[in-house]
C-alpha cells in the first residue's frame, strides 16, 4: 500500500510532446512508472521513448486503460488538459503546470469535485512512492521506501527535508507535493486523511509555508481526526507581510497567513514544530 | 498588480458602477483645468500604490481651481511611505450621507470569490473584520453562476441599507462582480460607496489587484503596471526569470526553489542573522541566469556576506557550480560568500567549487553559521 499512486498506476501525460513532457517522461520510465499513454492533439500515432501518443485522453485511456495523468501542459491550456482528463474518466491528475491564473482553478475545482476526480497541484513537483512509482518531476534517487509520509507546498524544500529522511534511514511510504498557488486540488487535510487510513504510513511530515489557512485546518483535523503522529515545518518566518515569495499562494495578506500563527496553530494541538529541515528526522525518532 | 484608484475606477465604470466625473493629472496645469472644467468644489487625491493616503495629507479638497492648484502643490512630489506621488486624481466632491464597504476577494479556504459588504464604509477594513467582525456580511460565489442577484440584496439586508436604494446597490455590486471577473482580479473593492446628499450611490474609491498569471490574456491591462512605483531591482529580477524580494537584513540569499529560499532565510536568523533578500534563481543554472541575480543581490549594499543554497534534482550540482564560477568571473564581488550543493553530483560540483575563493557547507546549518559568522565579521 501506500497513497494516491503504486506499482499499478497506468500514468497518462499530457503535454508528452513537449520539452518538458518528453523529459520527465523518459525520467519516470527509468524510475520504473507505467506510463502507458501520451496525449498531445494533432500528434497521435507518433511515440515518445516506449510509449504511444494519442490525439485525445479519451482515446488513450480507451486504448491503454490509463488510470492517472500527469500534466505537463503550458498554463493558458492546462486548465483544458485537466477538464479532459476528468471528462475521460481520469481518476487522480496531477499537475505540475506553474501559473495557471487562479480564477481558472475556482471552476477547475468546482467542476472536479462534482464530477469525483482529484486533482494534486497545480504548482507542484507530484507524487512518488519510492520503489513503486514516481509521478512528477523530483529527483527519484533521494527516496527511499519506508514508513513516513511527506506532504508539501513546496518543491526543492521537500526534497532538501527527504534527502534528510532518508539520510537518517527513515524512508518515505509516499511523498505529495500538493503546489504553491492559493486554489490547489488538494489540501494538507485531503492528504493527512490518506495517510491516517494507509496501513504503511506510521509519521506524517508536513511541510507548510506562509499564506492562507491551510496548515490551521490541517492542525485541527489532526487535533480531531488522526491518531498517527505529525511533525511539522513551517518556512517563511522572516518573510515580510505583503510580499508574495515566490510561489503565489506564499503571501501574508491582512495579516493572516503568518508563520507564526501556523507554528502556534500546530503547538496548540502538540504537533512538534521543527526549527530547521535537518531537526524533522531527530524529531521523529523521538516519537519511536 | 496593484491598480491606482484611477485606473480601478475606469474600469468599475466600464462595468456600470457610477463613479464621480473626473481625470487624472500630472501637472499643476492639469489639475486647474479639470478643476475649471468640473466647475465644482473638487478633491484632490494622490495615486500611489500604497495605503494611508489620506493620514499622510495626500488627500485634499479645494473650493475652485485656484485653491485645487494650491492643494495639488502640496501633493505632488510628496513622499508617501517612500513613493513619490507624481500623479493625482481630481474628482468632483461629493455630499456624503453614507458609507458603505463593497468588495470582492478570493476566499482561499472556501475555494470560492467571496463578495462583502459592510455599513462600516471609509475604513480600514481588515481593522473592521478584527475588532467588529459582525459588521461584516459575505457572500460566495459559485463560480459557474456568478454572484446572483438574490444574493447582492442579501447583502444589501445584511447591512441594513435603506430599501430605496436596494435597486442601485444591486447593479453595482453585479457591477463589481463582472469587473472582478472581466479583468481576472483577486481583489475588486470600492471603499467607501456612498450615498450622497441628492440619494446617489457612487463609487468614490477603488482598488484592483491583478492575477499576474492572468495578464497574457489582457494586454490592455498589462500595459497599466506603473514601473515608477515598484523596486527597479524586483524589475530587473522580473526579467531575468527571478524571483526577488528586497529584505533590510545583512546576508544575501541565492537558492532555488521558493520554499527551499524562505527556510534558508529563516535560518540566517535562527543563527543570529537576518536575510537581505528573498531569491529564487528557479530551474536551470545557466551562468548568466547566477551573475544576475549575483549583481542584483549585490546593489543592495547592506549585503555583507552571500550564501549559496542550491539543492541538485533536475538541474545537476555540477551545472549550477560551473554557473556560479562563471557569475563570479563576470562580477567579481567584494563580499565573502558560502556555497552549499546537495543533490545530483554533489561532488563533482563541490570539487570545482574548491578552486574558487568561496567558502562551502555541507548543511543548510553549517551554510548559514558560516553566512552569519561571516557578515559578522567573525570569520
Amino acid at each position: 500500500m501506500s497513497i494516491l499512486v503504486d506499482k499499478d498506476t497506468r500514468l497518462l501525460v499530457q503535454g508528452i510532446t513537449g520539452r518538458e513532457g518528453e523529459f520527465h517522461t523518459r525520467q519516470m520510465l527509468e524510475y520504473g512508472t507505467q506510463v502507458v499513454a501520451g496525449v498531445t492533439p494533432g500528434k497521435g500515432g507518433e511515440w515518445v521513448a516506449s510509449v504511444p501518443v494519442f490525439d485525445t485522453v479519451h482515446e488513450a485511456v480507451t486504448a491503454t486503460g490509463a488510470n492517472t495523468s500527469i500534466v505537463y501542459v503550458p498554463a493558458r491550456f492546462a486548465p483544458d488538459a485537466i477538464y479532459e482528463a476528468a471528462d475521460a474518466g481520469i481518476e487522480l491528475v496531477v499537475c505540475i503546470t506553474e501559473g495557471i491564473p487562479v480564477l481558472d482553478m475556482l471552476r477547475v475545482r468546482a467542476y472536479l469535485a462534482a464530477k469525483g476526480t482529484r486533482l494534486i497541484g497545480p504548482n507542484c513537483p507530484g507524487v512518488i512512492t519510492p520503489g513503486e512509482a514516481k509521478v512528477g518531476i523530483m529527483p527519484g534517487h533521494i527516496h527511499i521506501p519506508g514508513p513516513v509520509g511527506v506532504v508539501s507546498r513546496s518543491g526543492t524544500l521537500t526534497y532538501e527535508v527527504v534527502h534528510a529522511l532518508t539520510r537518517a534511514g527513515l524512508g518515505q511510504s509516499t511523498a505529495v507535493g500538493i503546489g504553491g498557488d492559493p486554489i490547489i486540488g488538494s489540501s494538507f487535510v485531503d492528504i493527512l486523511a490518506l495517510f491516517e487510513d494507509d496501513p504503511l504510513t506510521d509519521y506524517v511530515v508536513l511541510i507548510g509555508e506562509i499564506g492562507g489557512t491551510d496548515e490551521e485546518r490541517a492542525a485541527e483535523f489532526i487535533a480531531a481526526e488522526m491518531s498517527k503522529p505529525v511533525v511539522a515545518f513551517i518556512a517563511g518566518r522572516t518573510a515580510p507581510p505583503g510580499k508574495r515569495m515566490g510561489h503565489a499562494g506564499a503571501i501574508i495578506e491582512g495579516g493572516t497567513g503568518t508563520a507564526a500563527e501556523k507554528i502556534a496553530a500546530f503547538e496548540k494541538v502538540g504537533v512538534r514544530v521543527a526549527s530547521r529541515p535537518d531537526e524533522i528526522p531527530e524529531l521523529i525518532r523521538e516519537l519511536s | 498588480m496593484r491598480l491606482h484608484e484611477y485606473q480601478s475606477k475606469r474600469i468599475f465604470a466600464e462595468y456600470g458602477v457610477p463613479i464621480p466625473q473626473g481625470d487624472v493629472a500630472r501637472s499643476l496645469e492639469e489639475v486647474r483645468q479639470i478643476a475649471t472644467r468640473l466647475g465644482k468644489p473638487v478633491v484632490i487625491k494622490a495615486q500611489v500604490l500604497v495605503g494611508g493616503r489620506g493620514k499622510a495629507g495626500g488627500i485634499l479638497l479645494a473650493r475652485d481651481p485656484a485653491e485645487a492648484e494650491a492643494m495639488a502643490e502640496r501633493i505632488l512630489g510628496m513622499d508617501i511611505k517612500g513613493l513619490t506621488v507624481s500623479k493625482v486624481l481630481v474628482d468632483e466632491a461629493a455630499d456624503i450621507a453614507q458609507e458603505i464597504y463593497l468588495g470582492v476577494v478570493i476566499d482561499r479556504a472556501a475555494c470560492r470569490p467571496v463578495m462583502m459588504a459592510s455599513s462600516e464604509g471609509g475604513v480600514d477594513i481588515e481593522e473592521v473584520a478584527r475588532l467588529t467582525p459582525e459588521r461584516i456580511v459575505k457572500v460566495a460565489v459559485d463560480p459557474f453562476l456568478g454572484l446572483r442577484e438574490y444574493q447582492a440584496r442579501d447583502l444589501a439586508f445584511g447591512i441594513g441599507l435603506d430599501r430605496a436604494y436596494l435597486r442601485d446597490f444591486v447593479r453595482i455590486a453585479q457591477g463589481l462582480y463582472a469587473a472582478f471577473l472581466g479583468s481576472d482580479a483577486t481583489l475588486a473593492e470600492i471603499n467607501p460607496l456612498v450615498v450622497t446628499a441628492e440619494g446617489e450611490l457612487l463609487a468614490l474609491d477603488g482598488k484592483m489587484i491583478i492575477d499576474d498569471n492572468a495578464l497574457f490574456r489582457h494586454p490592455d491591462l498589462a500595459e497599466l503596471r506603473d514601473l515608477a512605483e515598484e523596486d527597479p531591482y524586483e524589475q530587473e529580477a522580473r526579467l531575468f526569470g527571478l524571483s526577488y524580494v528586497r529584505l533590510d537584513g545583512e546576508i544575501g540569499c541565492m537558492v532555488n526553489g521558493a520554499g527551499l529560499a524562505m527556510a534558508t532565510m529563516d535560518l540566517t536568523k535562527l543563527y543570529g542573522g537576518a536575510p537581505a533578500n528573498f531569491l529564487d534563481i528557479g530551474g536551470g543554472a545557466k551562468a548568466e541566469k547566477v551573475a544576475a541575480a549575483l549583481r542584483i543581490i549585490l546593489s543592495d549594499k547592506n549585503v555583507k556576506a552571500v550564501l549559496f543554497n542550491i539543492f541538485g534534482g533536475i538541474t545537476r550540482c555540477d551545472e549550477v557550480a560551473r554557473g556560479i564560477l562563471a557569475a563570479l568571473e563576470e562580477v567579481k564581488p567584494q563580499v565573502p560568500m558560502v556555497a552549499r550543493l546537495v543533490g545530483t553530483n554533489e561532488e563533482e560540483g563541490r570539487a570545482l567549487l574548491a578552486g574558487a575563493k568561496l567558502f562551502t557547507a555541507e548543511t543548510l546549518a553549517e551554510a548559514a553559521q558560516k553566512a552569519v559568522a561571516l557578515a559578522q565579521g567573525r570569520m
